[in-house]
């Protein structure tokens, strides 16, 4: 119980997020209509995929001060959930722009962001696989995901900046990297940063078990 | 003179005695960008400013990516461990950053040069622009020459170097986008200096990053 409460946590979060996601009553905004509920899903995708770069981002940098293999797997395996993680959250924000916004792509700044973050990160993983040597692999790769991180973070806070963007906050000069978190009602608060951590924990999970697996493997090799 | 310094200018020294003595590379690059911005001229003509900004910034794109991808590639192991003895990673990556910095502004005006020959002059304020040009070409090197390092780690050629460095340069390439076009027009650009300063940020980013990493990069 004590390893694994948070997979349940995980479970019965996503579960309320589902459940309480398409039954809450939701407030009329412009032409959202009842598509606001895919704040629920899209949204907590990006953040679900930013917290797990950035623990991508911390064994990296454990792996540069201390090599040990270890830290060089769960790098990799947390930045490929995130990666299915983003393209997830891109997909469902598609879907929505198709419909409040007429098509599913339509160049805004945060849409060109969640395409960037996604080729950063399938580099990440063509440079790693280009390499042979497992100990130059996990340095290489370790380096390149450091750097990247720092220039991927502040270019998500400037990019909708620059940009006039159809995202909520994002009109004129004023746009915000976020999402106007403060007009966001209540009752939708409520379900929002449940299901946020619930689809955090997820991808945490995923990549557990993908780990799990990788270790397995590891250890047929040795034997 | 501080010893660091020392080190860093005669490394620079260096490049620059390579550069001149085997001057196939450089006069190479300089062919590489009047070919292009010839072939572009062949397409396009005399594009209307628009256009000319975003293509000049395009064009200094793969002008980096093919002036900086040799900076690494060209020194063998042995004398890699020379330079790590006698002068440390340190001083040695700030060199190749000053290096390929001064190397890109250079390529840059050249560049500007040729764009106005033959794409037209839609420029309003030449001086300005000239301003961006340095500035811009040395953000683009800097990023462009770490990928490098990285990329000459991995054995890999400028296709490596694209892959990696197209995503991470978005930024700088719309702030200098963006930037430049004050000299186009007479247009106020609101938060001009808060803009640059962006830029200068970043680039500043990219020089402690490549700082602190580059010792991991090149530890055997």
């Amino acid at each position: 119980m004590r390893q694994y409460w948070w997979k349940i946590l995980s479970f019965i979060l996503l579960l309320y997020t589902f459940i309480a996601g398409f039954l809450i009553k939701v407030p009329t905004i412009g032409n959202l209509y009842e598509t606001i509920r895919n704040l629920f899903f899209h949204v907590p995708m990006w953040f679900g995929q930013l917290i797990l770069v950035s623990v991508s981002l911390v064994y990296s940098i454990l792996y540069l001060r201390k090599p040990q293999h270890n830290y060089d797997l769960y790098a990799t395996e947390f930045a490929r959930t995130a990666t299915v993680m983003g393209c997830l959250g891109l997909l469902t924000g598609m879907i929505w722009a198709n419909y409040t916004w007429g098509a599913p792509w339509n160049n805004d700044p945060k849409q060109l962001g969640a395409a960037i973050a996604l080729l950063i990160y399938l580099a990440y993983f063509v440079l790693r696989n280009s390499m042979t040597d497992i100990d130059k692999k996990a340095r290489v790769a370790a380096v390149y995901n450091i750097f990247a991180y720092f220039i991927y973070v502040p270019m998500i806070m400037v990019l909708p900046r620059l940009v006039e963007s159809l995202h909520p906050g994002g009109k004129g000069v004023e746009g915000n990297p976020g999402f106007g978190g403060n007009d966001l009602d209540p009752t939708m608060r409520m379900v929002f940063w449940p299901a946020v951590a619930g689809w955090t924990l997820l991808g945490v999970w995923i990549s557990t078990l993908r780990l799990r697996v990788r270790f397995l493997e590891e250890q047929k090799h040795l034997h | 003179m501080s010893k660091p310094l020392h080190h860093i200018i005669a490394l620079v020294k260096k490049d620059l005695l390579l550069e001149i003595r085997q001057q196939y590379t450089f006069y190479g690059i300089v062919l590489y960008v009047a070919s292009t911005i010839f072939v572009l001229y062949l397409a396009m003509e005399q594009p209307e400013e628009k256009v000319w900004n975003g293509l000049f910034w395009m064009i200094q794109l793969f002008i980096c990516v093919n002036a900086v991808a040799k900076s690494f590639l060209q020194e063998s192991r042995g004398r890699m461990l020379y330079f790590y003895t006698i002068a440390g990673a340190r001083d040695f990556v700030l060199s190749k950053l000053v290096f390929n910095a001064g190397l890109m502004i250079l390529m840059s005006l050249v560049s500007l040069l040729l764009f106005q020959l033959l794409l037209g002059n839609p420029l309003q304020h030449p001086l300005k622009f000239v301003g961006m040009v340095c500035l811009g070409g040395c953000s683009l090197s800097l990023v462009f020459t770490f990928l490098a390092a990285i990329a000459a780690r991995a054995q890999q050629n400028a296709a490596m170097m694209a892959i990696m460095g197209f995503p991470l340069i978005i930024p700088q390439l719309m702030l200098l986008m963006r930037i430049s076009s004050i000299a186009f027009a007479d247009v106020v650009q609101s938060g001009l200096w808060q803009l640059i300063a962006l830029l200068a940020g970043l680039d500043l980013l990219v020089i402690v990053l490549a700082v602190i990493l580059f010792p991991f990069l090149w530890k055997d």
